[in-house]
């Protein structure tokens, strides 16, 4: 069953990927093209891309116009596409930095121990008890004022990289603190012994001796933190603090469809049960990829 | 024991105090542009802008500023920059009960129904109804409460009539409306933690089931009820009692804003939602800290509880 949830995974980031076929040869416009004032051939009759008092067509399940039109006569089955492109991106990359800091973070804390260990428990206590979706706001909101810009870093305050961010360091303690403590069990192991007395230093011992025994708890995490980057991608967006209109991402075509959920309600149900497909994909994937390496189920995302 | 408690005690003080500084610098140091001149408007003049920049602190350095902010949230004294300047602590008194209401009410009907869901999947393992059920688990995990929440709102409130369409009535003033208005918004925020813990327990039953104590159990000749409800479902439970109390905890502390906000609650989340899309400092400032404070209170409780439970906890 992990498998063909794999599958289907694989399936929804080849369609994604495959958005400008879509886009030029079937539906034949852009993301953020608007139709205000088109007209569509439906079933041989005529109708409104978007009628005189701004209701938006529905689903019409041919080329143009498949998933329906949003309030400025935008083809949302191009636009889901375009914008699951950048809800995978996001998901995809914040995962990948969260892989990084969690292990650069594990590997430090747990080998060294002491006042390392403890100035990053600290700060992981922080990032642990900071209520989640408020940093997340706070950070967006202020980031997407003027961006940022620390020393050599330089980020335009519309990036996508914002995000990304954001949502990394969100998950950092969740990966990290098991991280550490595996870690912490590995460095008496006889094998680490062994290298320490060959005459291995700390560097090396991390990344030849205890690294590639982290490899099947990263392996692990990784599936579920994309499906929870792409869920608070979502909820950024919702509240005005993730992905930048008109770029559409699916959090952002969501928080759009609300406001209009009465007129249009496809434009809240599409872009959502997309994403809610891709989220369980990802998670029945990550069930199916921990219980065969990790039977006894140490490690969980959800808090 | 009491060592630890101080331990704890210490370190959370410290947690609150550095996420009190994180705050005060995500709104005061990374913004670019001037604070003064945002408040002010676009059509204010220069001495508009300097009066303002006076008024509310902003010439002074930051360090004098952060003091300021942090003595006025102790003494309840902290206002709004927009909207009135409305005073912080009586916003939060008011968004308490409707942020309460729906923490508390969740958590008890969430907890029924992973209990109940996770007892039935456990006894039908391996059926098709365990599969059918722990995907449909799974697919309560994935969902972004707010499109749950937007999309009950419209076909079992707007369309059907069945529910109110958002909004809050007071326990005091009338408790069948109260529950009326709440049920909505608890299932939409139950449905995550009913997929988390139905899960959890389930594959602590199947663990505890075959273990030594629970064929003793049988063997003495204990009904298999008796079996299942003292022997198995109370050892199973304890994991995610304890993921009750944070969940509980990080619920209060921020988690229901985004169901606050569909459902229209005007709780202590949606304040602080709306405050930080008008980017006012001090209400974000106070609510993160608010926050913080029952995320951190409920995991040193959740802490003590466990060691009290369990005697091979030792806390240190």
């Amino acid at each position: 069953m992990a498998l063909a949830f794999g599958l289907l995974f694989i399936v929804l980031v080849a369609a994604c990927l495959a958005a400008p076929i879509w886009a030029n040869q079937v539906a034949k416009t852009g993301p953020i093209k608007n139709h205000l004032t088109d007209t569509v051939v439906v079933d041989g009759k005529k109708k409104d891309v978007v009628t005189p008092d701004g209701i938006a067509i529905g689903p019409t399940f041919q080329g143009q116009y498949f998933f329906g039109a949003d309030g400025n006569g935008r083809d949302t089955a191009v636009r889901l596409l375009y914008g699951g492109r950048t809800s995978l991106f996001i998901g995809v990359g914040a995962a990948l930095i969260t892989a990084f800091l969690s292990v650069v973070v594990g590997l430090l804390a747990g080998y060294f121990r002491g006042w390392v260990d403890a100035v990053l428990a600290r700060i992981l206590d922080v990032i642990w008890a900071y209520p989640v979706i408020l940093l997340g706001v706070a950070l967006g909101t202020a980031l997407s004022l003027g961006g940022l810009d620390v020393g050599p870093i330089k980020i335009d305050a519309d990036s996508k990289l914002i995000p990304v961010l954001i949502i990394a360091v969100v998950y950092v303690p969740y990966m990290a603190r098991p991280l550490r403590g595996q870690v912490l069990g590995m460095r008496e192991k006889e094998y680490v012994e062994a290298a320490r007395a060959q005459g291995a230093g700390p560097l090396r011992i991390m990344a030849s001796e205890i690294l590639p025994n982290l490899a099947s708890t990263i392996v692990v995490f990784l599936p579920l933190i994309v499906a929870n980057a792409i869920l608070l991608e979502a909820a950024l967006s919702f509240v005005g603090a993730g992905v930048r209109p008109p770029e559409p991402s699916w959090g952002t075509m969501i928080s759009d469809g609300v406001k209009s959920i009465i007129t249009a309600p496809h434009l809240t149900i599409v872009p959502g049960v997309m994403l809610v497909l891709t989220v369980l994909a990802l998670n029945v994937f990550g069930d199916g990829v921990r219980d065969a390496l990790d039977p006894r189920a140490k490690i969980r995302l959800e808090r | 024991m009491l060592r630890f408690a101080l331990r704890r005690l210490v370190s959370m003080i410290f947690v609150l105090f550095a996420i009190s500084v994180l705050t005060f610098v995500i709104f005061t140091v990374i913004p670019g542009g001037d604070p003064a001149v945002r408040l002010a408007g676009r059509n204010a003049d220069n001495a508009q802008i300097a009066s303002i920049r006076k008024d509310f602190g902003f010439d002074k350095p930051a360090y004098v500023q952060y003091g300021r902010l942090m003595e006025k949230v102790f003494t309840g004294e902290l206002e709004s920059y927009s909207t009135g300047r409305l005073n912080v602590f009586d916003e939060i008194v008011k968004g308490i009960p409707r942020t309460l209401s729906l923490a508390i009410g969740a958590a008890i009907m969430w907890m029924l129904f992973a209990v109940a869901l996770g007892l039935f999947t456990a006894m039908r393992a391996g059926r098709a109804s365990d599969r059918v059920l722990t995907v449909l688990a799974l697919v309560g995990v994935s969902m972004p409460v707010f499109w749950v929440g937007a999309l009950m709102n419209y076909y079992l409130g707007f369309r059907a009539g069945l529910f109110p369409n958002g909004g809050y009535v007071p326990l005091t003033e009338d408790p069948i409306q109260w529950l009326y208005h709440l049920i909505l918004p608890w299932t939409a925020l139950s449905l995550l933690f009913i997929g988390v813990y139905s899960r959890i327990l389930r594959s602590n039953i199947l663990d505890t089931i075959n273990d030594d104590y629970v064929r003793t159990a049988r063997a003495k000749g204990l009904s298999e009820r008796r079996v299942l409800v003292k022997h198995v479902l109370r050892n199973s439970m304890i994991p995610i009692v304890t993921l009750w109390g944070l969940d509980f905890g990080a619920v209060l502390g921020g988690g229901a804003i985004l169901t606050e906000t569909v459902f229209d609650l005007q709780g202590v989340g949606q304040f602080a939602a709306e405050s930080i899309e008008s980017l006012d400092q001090p209400p974000v400032i106070a609510i993160t800290i608010f926050g913080a404070f029952f995320i951190v209170l409920l995991n040193a409780i959740v802490d003590i509880v466990y060691a009290a439970l369990d005697p091979r906890i030792r806390l240190t």
